[in-house]
């Protein structure tokens, strides 16, 4: 498919990068030569510089043409713009990110005037995402398949979990249900285990189930310590706002701290049934004092990544169960790991992964060799799911059957909307759609690919 | 740098040139000329060699990723290693025993130059003269450049630009479209149309199959080695007039073809250096035709052989339908400044290229216009856009350095006590990768009387032309090759 992307910034690149690599024909427009030139010399991307609401520079980007229009500056009224005229211009689809509320509002309302195929709002995505965290705060990240049927999540192997010193192949009598670990890190190192791989205490796991298993997952592995029930925001910026409203609306007590008053005031009436309260949040007092160590969850949001690693670092040392931390750079996300801050959101890289998924799912519908691709372990294993075509070879055969090349395994089959997580006797039909994990060692554009 | 991966890249193209060979191989065979098989086959064998570190696991590349400097290095050292592998069957089958001939011949047939050593170019055999005029093809739009076109990206492609950029000519070297591999196919595919269709034409005007291969192979890379002693004087009139055409379209900027392809008619098209480039050919064409008229028995003879020399040489083909080393001054001269002329940005010609004497020119003008108004601010227009200050300075350290290895590389020619005229032709003629000169470099003598140090000298300035310097200058500077820098 033939993309535009208006706006070479964080989201701009993230979304260049990730829909180059899944083989679409990307067209970026930005005003900043330099910044685009450096895109052109990373990605195997085409590069127009210009206004991208201006009619000639969308036409030389070929909107016309194009299937998809993503419009991702930093100003929602020119995305809007870049977005009407798109659609003018012929664009199948268009995309904009409009993050100022006010404008959310009518969004329904102008939808049609607009031409707008999805809008995307980076800080409610972040909220969204902060929220589904906190409702299973074992996990320190979960990945969605199959349109939200399967899911990968990654778990941590603390002391005293019962999985410790279990094989692989023991794994359904721990856990009662069929999942399966698809990689696994110990140190350094990455794996792609077999049946008899035993784990290890401090193993980082990832684990394929589907998304009805998992509550079960989270049962018998003890991971479930306390529910979320007192959380403390730090930093009333938009976020704090959406994610008070979820948490308050689902009976979970929020406390906000934030420095300037006005902010304050405004939060108080926008979050009836939250407790503001204004002072500096970095302070270790004004901390202490608003009960940071009683809480279950703590989640810094200001608009400074210093200052959010400080308060998350602080949290963690007090033991607080579970610390969030919005971060905007991403890049030093293995420093983050170390640094023990628990997990971190991005709300513009979540931004760029809710328009990937879009544009994968319109993919879907015109067919494709990947449906998507996942990064897991920092980038160095992929999750790839493919269609199961009429061209596949071994249709019909049971897994045991079937070799596969090293360092790679099927994580799930999608049959007809059920889940299979797949044992030897399973087999591949037409029309299924497959996961599969591999270390970035081979490059797969095909099923195909997989076989030995 | 990401050593494993050049290696790759370098044994890959190794593979894909050995795979060159076939035809000429086939060639070979098929004349039962039995030295020059054994030479094909020493030197496809000695080319796979390399390939076997690829067998080994811990030496495959880890990472797939490059950045600017990996990419001047892979084409530097694919451009040496290609033509010295390259000259190898030259030398195996016994008829270049010298291995510096050969190796300036190879060169000279990659980097499309055209300047031969050869005294008696019909004494080869078939197969020979094929892969000859063969590597003017492939050098002609570049060996990498092929590489990108055929082989499967992988999801890093990002690197692929630097390749292309490295090997293509001109100060800003642009995708086509988004995609790096289809932009090469894009290239490639029309560089193969045009070609078929002059090899059709040839056939039309009664030359033999294989002479209107070779010589579309010589053309299409804006190359030069004919496979006749007297290049191309004694062919009809009609097999010189479609080879003047053909040189011509091949000098042009392929993103103008391709624009064409897409129903494109607009200015952006046919774009200044397009307009420059074809009435510099016409306006040379018209003064050399009036200039030699009394040499030729009416106008129309004389301006087919001024059109023919004008378009050889300024798309820096070498091809030659007269001894222009007989032409008045005025002539003579002429054909030397359109040596440095050379092609457009973006063709297989070589020389400075249009875009860039253009820019010169306007940035020059500017300049003056700021020393009579000092306040004045000034841009380089160019297509009703601007040139960015980058793009000047860049085109402004290629001309300094275009003229300090053009006084270098004739000092050093010197040595051999040829006239100033042989010496100085010589090398323009190897630095803008056109092939005959003047004097004893003139179109039908050929570069066998230089010594083995000019002929290396000669044969740098031809890699140098071809790559546009930066590459392998880069290549040699100790810097460039410690660690973390």
């Amino acid at each position: 498919m033939k993309v535009v992307i208006v706006g070479d910034g964080k989201v701009g690149f993230t979304l260049a990068d990730q829909l180059a690599k899944e083989g679409h024909d990307v067209v970026v427009i930005d005003k900043n030569k330099a910044v685009l030139n450096q895109l052109s010399e990373q990605l195997d991307v085409m590069v127009i510089p210009g206004n991208g609401a201006s009619l000639t520079v969308q036409r030389e980007a070929g909107v016309g043409e194009s299937d998809v229009l993503i419009a991702a500056t930093s100003a929602d009224e020119i995305n809007l713009l870049c977005c009407i005229l798109g659609r003018k211009l012929g664009c199948k689809h268009t995309i904009a990110r409009v993050r100022n509320p006010e404008y959310a509002e009518h969004m329904y309302f102008l939808k049609d005037e607009l031409g707008l195929s999805m809008t995307i709002n980076p800080e409610l995505a972040a909220a969204r995402e902060i929220f589904r965290l906190l409702r299973f705060p074992s996990f320190l990240k979960r990945e969605s398949f199959a349109k939200g049927r399967v899911e990968i999540v990654e778990i941590d192997l603390k002391p005293g979990n019962p999985l410790v010193g279990k094989s692989l192949m023991q794994l359904q009598q721990v856990v009662g249900v069929r999942v399966l670990v698809c990689a696994v890190q110990r140190q350094e190192e990455v794996h792609i285990p077999t049946g008899s791989f035993v784990l290890q205490e401090g193993d980082q796991i990832y684990v394929t189930a589907s998304s009805s298993n998992l509550l079960q997952l989270v049962r018998s592995l003890n991971l479930i310590r306390l529910r979320v029930r007192n959380v403390l925001l730090v930093g009333g910026s938009r976020i704090a706002h959406y994610l008070g409203l979820m948490l308050t609306e689902s009976g979970i007590s929020v406390k906000i701290i934030e420095m300037q008053q006005h902010r304050c005031e405004e939060l108080c009436e926008l979050l009836p049934k939250a407790t503001v309260v204004c002072g500096d949040g970095t302070d270790k007092q004004v901390l202490l004092s608003e009960g940071i160590e009683q809480m279950d969850a703590v989640v810094s949001l200001t608009d400074m990544d210093e200052e959010n690693l400080l308060v998350s670092t602080y949290a963690r040392h007090l033991q607080v169960p579970k610390v969030l931390t919005k971060i905007n750079r991403m890049e030093y996300i293995d420093v983050y790991r170390e640094m023990g801050i628990g997990s971190a959101i991005s709300p513009k890289l979540l931004c760029a992964t809710d328009i990937v998924r879009y544009v994968r799912a319109m993919q879907n519908t015109t067919g494709g060799a990947v449906l998507a691709i996942h990064y897991l372990v920092d980038g160095q294993v992929e999750a790839l799911e493919f269609t199961v075509t009429k061209g596949t070879k071994y249709l019909g055969q049971t897994l045991t059957q079937i070799t596969l090349k090293p360092d790679l395994l099927i994580a799930c089959i999608n049959r007809r909307g059920t889940v299979i997580i797949p044992k030897g006797s399973d087999t591949l039909e037409q029309g299924d759609t497959v996961i599969v994990v591999s270390k970035g060692s081979h490059t797969i554009y095909d099923l195909n690919d997989i076989f030995a | 740098m990401n050593h494993r991966m050049i290696v790759a890249i370098n044994c890959h193209i190794l593979r894909i040139v050995a795979l060159f060979m076939l035809p000429a191989l086939g060639i070979s065979l098929f004349q039962g000329e039995q030295s020059s098989v054994f030479g094909f086959l020493a030197a496809m064998a000695l080319m796979f060699l390399p390939s076997i570190t690829q067998l080994i696991p811990k030496w495959r590349p880890k990472r797939r990723n490059l950045n600017a400097k990996d990419g001047f290095v892979i084409v530097a050292i694919t451009w040496v290693l290609v033509s010295a592998l390259g000259a190898l069957p030259f030398v195996f089958s016994g008829y270049i025993p010298n291995f510096i001939d050969a190796f300036f011949e190879t060169v000279s047939g990659f980097t499309t130059t055209g300047a031969s050593i050869l005294r008696d170019v019909e004494a080869l055999p078939m197969g020979l003269l094929y892969w000859r005029s063969f590597t003017h093809w492939l050098g002609g739009m570049g060996v990498l450049v092929f590489l990108l076109a055929i082989v499967p990206m992988g999801r890093d492609a990002g690197y692929s630009l630097y390749l292309l950029r490295a090997e293509s000519p001109g100060p800003q070297v642009s995708k086509l479209v988004p995609r790096t591999k289809r932009t090469a196919m894009i290239l490639y595919g029309i560089y193969i149309a045009l070609t078929f269709l002059q090899i059709v034409l040839l056939l039309l005007a009664g030359l033999p199959l294989f002479d209107a291969i070779t010589t579309a192979f010589g053309t299409a890379g804006t190359g030069g080695f004919s496979i006749h002693n007297d290049s191309l004087i004694s062919l009809s009139p009609a097999v010189q007039i479609i080879v003047t055409v053909f040189m011509a379209l091949f000098g042009v900027n392929f993103n103008v073809y391709y624009l064409l392809l897409m129903r494109s008619f607009t200015k952006k098209t046919f774009n200044e250096e397009f307009r420059a480039y074809w009435l510099i050919l016409l306006v040379s064409s018209l003064v050399v035709a009036l200039n030699i008229l009394h040499l030729y028995d009416n106008f129309w003879v004389a301006l087919r052989h001024a059109a023919f020399q004008v378009s050889s040489v300024m798309t820096t083909t070498g091809f030659a339908t007269a001894n222009f080393d007989l032409w008045p001054e005025l002539s003579k001269t002429l054909l030397v400044l359109l040596m440095l002329v050379g092609a457009s940005a973006g063709s297989t010609g070589g020389g400075v290229k249009v875009v860039r004497v253009l820019i010169l020119l306007k940035y020059a003008r500017n300049s003056i216009q700021k020393i009579l108004h000092p306040r004045t601010v000034h841009v380089v227009h160019m297509d009703g856009g601007v040139i960015d200050r980058d793009t000047i300075r860049g085109v402004n350290v290629f001309i300094i350095c275009y003229l300090f290895i053009s006084v270098v590389s004739v000092l050093l020619i010197s040595i051999d006590d040829f006239s100033f005229e042989t010496t100085v032709t010589a090398m323009v003629a190897c630095l803008n990768n056109i092939g005959p000169g003047l004097g004893q470099a003139g179109p039908i003598e050929n570069f066998a009387d230089f010594s083995w140090f000019s002929k290396l000298v000669l044969s740098a300035d031809m890699l140098l032309g071809r790559l546009e310097i930066f590459p392998l200058i880069m290549a040699c500077t100790p810097s460039f090759w410690r660690k973390a820098t």
